[in-house]
């Protein structure tokens, strides 16, 4: 019982990551047709921006924040001017397939710059550990998960609760009819990229003390953050949520009781499953067939 | 490809390729000889997958899993006693079946599902390669492939298996050729063009895109029949995702929908390394500036650029020819 509630915890904590790196990518899939295969390499480069920052001498607090404005004008608006501005009237596919290339380009270049070696990462978060329900729970994984329900939290207030906010949700549903009432669809699609920059920056920021920062993490993060994208519904904010949460219990709880060997076919049936009997996701709403 | 039959300068450059390659090898080395090969391998896995993406329009994450798959169908066979032609018509079919199976529920719902379900494909099938011991060996590999004998002819050495590596290709090469000339073939354009047109011309576009995922999946597990025998060891690594993401990038590079755009993409992508081997470490990265770099200029990939410029050259000279007639006319009209 207690190792079954330190591996529910743990794995709520992984997954609360999983799902800000797949909300950033319901984000952009939604606002401009993205379908960002780079999102996994998104959250393992703000780590090694922050650690540049730190070895300039900075404070940790500082060298987060530096990374997080970092992420934001590279991963967010250089991103989309240099290499989504240009393409997406080809397509969806031509995109894609950039984004790819660009995640080879990620990859290698963290690779060759950094070296290969898995980078320890200090963390934020407080060591030690807390009794929940008679389990000593690792204090880690607690304010990991905190801090990402707070980050997710927020973003739903701005999102339904600011006018800005209520802009972007237009956008998002219909950029048509935005632009004719007025809105600054632009500027809004410009935000949700930012957005998505800042939510894998912080996503970086507290998976990487736990898994280390590595040029080759982005794999991992990518595919769960996917799996997790579609599992919960790929138009849907709370969808990408709980298959984050949904993803990252499954995962550890696999690992343990099922077959360390198989830990990753777990999720991927999940996936095909919910594909064959559910497509528009756990909580999403199914995409009318546009002519 | 009208192209080819009404321009002259395609048709010799075409004859000067097709007389490189049978030709060339005699003078090439070992190593020349395999990555001559290997370019011929890669190439019919492209052609597989420029079937589904550039015909049909639906996007596989899976081709270098089933080019695994025949891969380690060959590998298992062949060092158990079977001909190559056994293991041939089992990868095929095994790849086509699988590729059914996996096709059949990802397109009962549209936009990206078989994308999605062939990476999770991708990715389970290899755990399969890595973890199923008993059959493929694991980590391990599997050693001491042997090169078939076709005709009475031994492949053992470089060259003659180069050769079969390039009778492979024509033959395959000749059969899409068919197969996209085919009413099937304009079926499949038809679908990708605008598949609710073709569904309201009587097109079964469920079948048909099933059926061009299926032929190119089998094309990959072709692939993979060639390359068990060519490096003679197999491991799970060449079949991780990575490669069928590269295979995908080939096809895009030179140019999805054409006919030789998989043949472009791949000479690129084997080709490309060995060039910029005094790069090292950074040949990677040249190559994704590349691909990012070429998409933006040109979406189409390579072809793409070389299709636009014929067109426009026919525009400019048609535009000439009607500036040149028009005096006259106007003379005969005074």
């Amino acid at each position: 019982m207690v190792n079954f509630i330190n591996l529910v915890v743990a794995g709520l904590a992984t997954g609360a990551v999983y799902a800000l790196i797949a909300i950033g990518f319901t984000l952009l899939w939604q606002t401009s047709q993205t379908i960002n295969f780079a999102q996994g390499e998104f959250a393992m480069l703000p780590a090694f921006l922050m650690l540049a920052a730190a070895s300039l001498g900075l404070p940790l607090w500082l060298a987060v924040l530096a990374g997080v404005a970092m992420s934001a004008l590279v991963l967010g608006a250089a991103f989309k001017f240099v290499l989504v501005d240009p393409m997406l009237k080809h397509g969806v596919l031509p995109l894609a397939i950039a984004t790819m290339a660009l995640s080879i380009f990620m990859k290698e270049t963290v690779k060759e710059v950094y070296s290969a070696e898995a980078q320890s990462f200090p963390s934020l978060l407080p060591d030690g550990n807390v009794a929940i329900l008679g389990a000593p729970v690792s204090l880690q994984s607690v304010g990991v998960f905190v801090t990402s329900i707070v980050a997710v939290a927020a973003l739903q207030l701005f999102i339904a609760r600011t006018r800005t906010g209520r802009q972007m949700q237009a956008t998002a549903q219909n950029p048509t009819v935005a632009r004719i009432l007025g809105i600054p669809v632009e500027r809004m699609i410009l935000l949700t990229f930012v957005i998505n920059a800042v939510l894998v920056a912080l996503a970086s920021a507290l998976i990487s003390p736990i898994y280390l920062a590595k040029f080759s993490s982005g794999e991992t993060l990518g595919l769960a953050a996917f799996i997790a994208a579609i599992v919960g519904g790929f138009n849907q904010i709370r969808g990408a949520i709980a298959g984050g949460m949904v993803l990252g219990i499954v995962d550890n709880l696999s690992a343990a009781y099922i077959s360390t060997q198989y830990r990753g076919a777990v999720p991927l049936f999940l996936l095909i499953a919910v594909i064959l009997f559910r497509p528009q996701g756990l909580f999403g709403r199914a995409e009318e067939r546009t002519v | 490809m009208t192209t080819l039959r009404s321009h002259p300068v395609a048709c010799a450059l075409f004859a000067v390729i097709a007389l490189g390659l049978l030709f060339g090898p005699l003078a090439l080395n070992r190593y020349g000889l395999y990555i001559l090969s290997l370019w011929a391998v890669t190439t019919i896995a492209a052609i597989g997958l420029n079937l589904t993406l550039g015909y049909a329009g639906q996007v596989s994450l899976a081709q270098g899993a089933f080019v695994g798959i025949g891969a380690y169908t060959t590998a298992i066979m062949t060092t158990q006693g079977w001909p190559i032609l056994a293991a041939l018509a089992v990868a095929v079919v095994l790849c086509f079946a699988i590729g059914w199976l996996l096709g059949y529920p990802a397109l009962r719902v549209q936009h990206h599902y078989l994308a999605f379900v062939t990476l999770a494909f991708s990715t389970l099938a290899f755990l399969v390669f890595r973890n199923e011991e008993w059959l493929t060996k694991g980590i391990y590999g599997i050693i001491g492939i042997p090169r078939p004998v076709v005709f009475g002819f031994p492949t053992t050495r470089p060259l003659p298996f180069y050769y079969l590596c390039l009778g492979s290709l024509t033959l395959v090469s000749l059969a899409t050729w068919w197969l996209v000339r085919s009413p099937w073939g304009r079926a499949f354009v038809a679908l990708r063009e605008n598949p609710i047109r073709a569904l309201s011309l009587g097109v079964d576009t469920r079948r048909y895109t099933l059926m061009a995922f299926a032929i190119g999946s089998a094309l990959g597990g072709v692939s993979g029949v060639l390359y068990a025998p060519l490096v003679e060891f197999v491991d799970p690594t060449p079949f991780a995702l990575t490669h069928s993401l590269n295979l995908l990038m080939m096809v895009i590079v030179g140019g999805a929908g054409f006919f030789f755009g998989p043949f472009l993409g791949a000479i690129i992508a084997v080709l490309l390394p060995e060039w910029l081997r005094f790069a090292q470490g950074y040949y990677l990265i040249v190559y994704a500036l590349f691909v990012m770099g070429l998409l933006v200029w040109s979406p189409t990939g390579l072809l793409g650029i070389a299709d636009r410029w014929m067109a426009e050259r026919r525009t400019r000279a048609a535009s000439a020819a009607r500036a040149a007639a028009a005096p006259t006319l106007e003379k005969e009209g005074v």
